[in-house]
């Protein structure tokens, strides 16, 4: 500040980074330009199409380099029947409406779903019932090298804890730390009161699930780029778990909360209210988290999708700066949503448990 | 007044998409909400700066929990638009 080659080189080297970014950002997503430049000569350019199959589940992982054409890899089928269990690789699915026959039903693929077809093709409603769907599929890859990182992680950061009882952190401990107390500090206890310590797991697990699946599903290449927060049965199950610990741990303060109202006679439409209530949160749980991280990912898909629609190559520039500022915001979005959902856990958690003044 | 938002929202229905004046409706509502939110807020820091960091933390705060209900009116649009 006082010499100016400092401040000079501070400047120079911040519009140095911001560049080399901006000029990263001249190759869009990979795994989508491909897409309109293999086929740019017989069909045009679906926005619509394109930004579902991002966002969506699909039994094969796309797998994308600049300037190559995309190729799928195929993930494992696995489906319980009546017959038994089926598994098979989706590559014997691929183009889509080939019909595979395993030893006990013939299926198809349909969309994203596999249907129970019979020998002539056609799909098999009532066989189709009767047939789950466990197969590793694109989102459980992507949950599964998620949960990986997340192991690793937190696995040598207690091991770290455990050797160097009494000194200072070090390394990826302090890097970690600083969240860990602040879901404690700022979450747990101002919700939560003394008994706090019962909860913490539960909250640091849904606080760093949360984070790093929306933040990897921000991340062009692999292993990102995939959207699991985004899909609803991920939210649902983890608004099912907060459900299920809230009201298993309500003590009789709770209850009495819900089915005794304070003036005795408001019990009319109070009751009815409550107990809707005990639902209506963790269902606004799930479609918060579900709904903000999808918006944000179509949202990037459509401004880069902008380029392909219109065609020229002339309104990248226009694209790509808006395409930053939304991933600026997308960050905060991240880990906003997962601060908000652990608080609102916290929250709920605190209320059931709260002890009578 | 309301026999205009009444026809509008027939003729869209009959010729146009209502997902999409539905998606409209939900963000002129989190625009109202969430901007109320923001210029409370600021008025507030301007009350007292040395109390901003703590204002700006209930401020995300609101903003989130707004922004979800503008969300839900999202998602049933999406559902209904074709």
């Amino acid at each position: 500040m006082t010499n100016g080659s400092i401040l000079n080189s501070k400047i120079f080297r911040i519009s140095l980074i911001c560049a080399f970014f901006l000029i990263l950002g001249i190759f869009p997503k990979s795994a989508f330009s491909q897409e309109s430049t293999s086929e740019s000569k017989e069909k045009k350019f679906d926005a619509k199409e394109t930004i579902l199959e991002h966002i969506s589940d699909s039994h094969s992982w796309p797998f994308a380099l600049p300037f190559v054409e995309e190729k799928h890899i195929p993930l494992p089928v696995i489906l319980y029947t009546d017959k038994g269990l089926d598994i098979f690789s989706s590559g014997h699915l691929l183009p889509e409406g080939t019909v595979y026959s395993s030893g006990k039903n013939s299926y198809k693929l349909e969309g994203n779903k596999i249907k129970v077809v019979d020998a002539s093709g056609k799909i098999d409603e009532e066989a189709g019932k009767k047939v789950m769907d466990f197969s590793i599929t694109r989102n459980v890859i992507s949950m599964f090298m998620g949960i990986t990182i997340l192991l690793i992680v937190f696995l040598s950061i207690s091991s770290a804890y455990k050797k160097r009882q009494g000194k200072a952190p070090k390394g990826l401990q302090s890097w970690i730390e600083p969240l860990i107390v602040f879901v404690r500090d700022d979450i747990a206890i101002p919700n939560m009161g003394h008994k706090y310590t019962r909860f913490m797991p539960l909250l640091l697990t849904v606080f760093f699930f949360i984070l790093l699946n929306n933040l990897m599903g921000m991340v062009p290449f692999f292993p990102g780029g995939y959207n699991l927060t985004g899909n609803i049965a991920v939210t649902a199950v983890l608004s099912v778990i907060i459900f299920f610990v809230v009201n298993l741990n309500g003590n009789k303060y709770y209850w009495k909360h819900i089915f005794v109202p304070n003036p005795w006679w408001l019990f009319i439409i109070m009751i009815p209210v409550e107990v809707v209530g005990i639902f209506s949160k963790p269902i606004a749980l799930m479609i918060r988290l579900f709904a903000n991280i999808t918006a944000g990912h179509i949202l990037i898909l459509s401004l880069i999708s902008l380029i392909f629609i219109l065609n020229t190559i002339w309104v990248s520039p226009v694209s790509v700066v808006f395409v930053v500022f939304m991933d600026a915001i997308e960050l905060l979005v991240a880990f906003l949503q997962a601060y908000i959902f652990t608080l609102l856990s916290a929250l709920f958690i605190g209320m059931a448990i709260e002890e009578h003044h | 007044m309301t026999g205009m938002i009444g026809t509008l929202v027939q003729a869209v229905g009959m010729h146009g998409n209502i997902g999409a004046l539905s998606a409209g409706l939900a963000a002129i509502g989190a625009g109202i909400g969430i901007g109320q939110i923001g210029g409370k807020a600021v008025e507030a820091i301007a009350r007292q700066p040395e109390a901003i960091s703590k204002i700006q933390t209930n401020m995300i705060i609101a903003a989130a929990l707004v922004e979800g209900v503008a969300l839900f009116a999202v998602v049933v649009a999406a559902f209904l638009s074709n």
